[in-house]
């Protein structure tokens, strides 16, 4: 390993801190974010097929969003409560990976007040 | 008379077969830096010792312009030979042979050595390198692959079986290797994936090379997959050599002893570690001064390095070791340490190998992401692995030994037939600063100075607890030593276990949490 490359870091196990060295595969881990529940995020890496939605308007829970087309399965993807719509990150085309922002929603609520 | 005319027809019959894809499909084998199927064989086994079966067989697929195809020994080379003199089983993918795709025959003469190995009791190598199925037989290539992993699960744990990937490896084809004991890489020559970059560009518009994707580097650092990594073929192929003298070759017997030799130990065992829990140091340092020669052969040594295991002698026996490693994320167990460290156990186990732990961990490693990808279930299988095992089973606590790490790392409580701890060893139900901050929270809070009170309160915990005695003084420490006695009890307590008999319960199989 090569370890004279690289310098001992403190790490934190618990409540005291230890001297060690990182792997690559730690450092270059995805940090955790609160998912949060204005953001529509693809939960399979495919193409859209369709969007039905425009920004700046306002839709039903239940209402359908767009086509995600993965592994031959097109996934219509809905409203999960109702809400207006802030920002549409994709286009029909789009390849996009997993965990892809696609739509980004408002409160409606907070919008009126 | 007669018989010499028949000779030489076999002569020349041979010799175009041997010659795989022609010289032309040779030359671009060697242009892309790879030996050719016969010639890996030969380098790998003893000089002479090759003895090829069904050079002969040909493929009977009648579709696609197939029928008037002649693949030479249909793409792949099988037989038999020795290593240092061990008999063993073999087959190479020839690459030059149509892509070393694989179809129905093919994968025949697979599962004819592999039926072999099994019953003659002996290991089977095997060497891949092939574009993957052979998409003109269709259904036959795919009935191909699943009659090798149903026959690489028959022979796991009752034969070792051994895989190389020397060229590509893509979509069904990596599960024969992933299903095996040990699997083999070379630097920009192995590629092992399940989808490859073309269908990740065309579904995902990702563009990603080979090697990034699953080459042999990715293999032995990121998926551990790989569990040996190699610069060369020629290196790679020595390192099969090595592994195979160290394991027995079949789960009915021990692995061949050798002439006992001292540790060449350069630096003296006391001097290895710091005092200070806080500080590391390599841990193989360790097991170089007490294996026989200060040799160890590390498996998976750029995967999980927080976890160190590979195999040694003591005595001329081979041993597994399983030991923390404090350099690398301070030696805590988390998802890939454990899963690492439960395969290796349960090898060592199915072989006959006793297992030495040297411990020093601080605990599980903390974070969302461990407790998202199932820690929990990850790191259960350690506990399961070691439990679950028979063979001689022997711990050293070097240093720490914290909270649940303690337990899994082969406890008493788990079955350890010996408990060793050196008396720099700290055995406790969690850190010094942690179990203070707890234990005397009111006296901490109420004091007029709470940092100062913290400190003599933790220094309070590590007199009274951070220490092997209060374990040895329950009697599930057997015996504090010093760091130099230690090579000496563990050579007595393996040749004390040399005749253990443990019982478990009857059963078709346990449910370990896989």
């Amino acid at each position: 390993m090569e370890n004279e490359k690289q310098e001992l870091v403190d790490f934190a196990v618990t409540a005291r801190k230890y001297k060690t060295l990182l792997t690559k595969k730690y450092l270059n881990r995805k940090p955790w974010v609160n998912p949060s529940p204005y953001e529509i995020q693809s939960i399979i890496p495919g193409t859209i097929l369709e969007v039905f939605v425009a920004e700046g308007e306002v839709y039903k829970e239940g209402a359908p969003l767009l086509i995600l087309e993965a592994m031959k399965m097109q996934n219509r993807i809905q409203m999960p409560f109702t809400a207006r719509i802030k920002k549409i990150n994709v286009e029909v085309g789009s390849r996009i990976p997993k965990d892809s922002l696609m739509i980004e929603l408002e409160s409606v609520d907070e919008i009126e007040a | 008379m007669t018989l010499k005319k028949n000779i030489l027809a076999l002569r020349q019959k041979k010799a175009i077969v041997e010659k795989g894809g022609g010289d032309k499909a040779i030359e671009k084998q060697v242009a892309m830096g790879k030996l050719t199927a016969r010639e890996r064989i030969l380098t790998l086994l003893d000089e002479n010792s090759f003895h090829e079966y069904d050079l002969f067989v040909e493929h009977e697929e009648r579709n696609f312009g197939m029928d008037d195809k002649v693949l030479a020994g249909d793409g792949v080379i099988t037989g038999t030979g020795t290593i240092n003199g061990a008999p063993i089983c073999i087959y190479a993918q020839d690459f030059t042979v149509m892509g070393g795709s694989l179809g129905l025959k093919h994968a025949r003469k697979i599962t004819k050595i592999m039926d072999h190995a099994l019953r003659m009791k002996v290991p089977c190598i095997g060497i891949n390198d092939s574009g993957g199925a052979r998409i003109q037989e269709g259904i036959g290539a795919l009935a191909g692959y699943g009659e090798i992993f149903y026959r690489n699960t028959m022979a796991s744990g009752v034969i070792p079986q051994i895989s190389v990937s020397l060229g590509p490896c893509a979509g069904g084809a990596v599960y024969s290797p992933a299903l095996t004991d040990f699997v083999f890489v070379v630097e920009n020559i192995s590629k092992m994936f399940i989808t490859g970059p073309n269908v990740i560009e065309t579904v995902l518009g990702e563009k990603i090379s080979q090697e990034d994707l699953g080459g042999a580097r990715v293999h032995a650092e990121i998926t551990g997959n790989a569990h040996f990594y190699a610069m060369s073929e020629i290196e790679c192929l020595e390192q099969i050599k090595e592994l195979i003298s160290l394991i027995p070759h079949s789960n009915q017997q021990k692995a061949a002893s050798v002439e006992p030799k001292a540790p060449k130990a350069t630096k003296n065992i006391e001097n290895i570690i710091p005092a200070d829990p806080k500080q590391p140091y390599d841990v193989r340092e360790v097991i170089y001064a007490l294996t026989d020669d200060s040799k160890f052969l590390e498996v998976h040594e750029l995967w999980a390095a927080n976890i160190v295991i590979g195999f040694g002698r003591l005595n001329g026996e081979t041993i597994g070791f399983v030991a923390n490693q404090p350099m690398y994320l301070a030696g805590v167990l988390d998802c890939d340490s454990s899963d690492k460290a439960a395969r290796f156990i349960r090898y060592c186990d199915a072989f006959n190998i006793p297992i030495v732990t040297l411990e020093d961990m601080p605990g599980y490693l903390p974070g969302v992401d461990q407790e998202h990808a199932g820690v929990i279930r990850h790191g259960a299988k350690m506990l399961y692995a070691y439990s679950e095992a028979t063979v001689p089973k022997i711990t050293v606590i070097l240093r720490k030994a914290y909270g649940g790490g303690y337990i899994a790392m082969n406890s008493r409580h788990l079955g350890a037939d010996f408990m060793l701890a050196w008396p720099s060893a700290e055995i406790a139900v969690m850190g010094p600063e942690g179990a203070a901050n707890i234990i005397f929270r009111k006296e901490i809070m109420e004091a007029e100075d709470e940092d100062a009170m913290r400190q003599q309160k933790v220094q309070e915990y590590i007199e009274k607890f951070a220490n092997p005695y209060v374990a040895a003084s329950k009697g599930y420490i057997d015996a504090v030593i010093e760091p130099s006695e230690t090579r000496g009890m563990l050579l007595h307590a393996l040749e004390v276990s040399k005749n253990k008999d443990d019982y478990r319960p009857a059963k078709k199989h346990g449910i370990p949490p896989f």
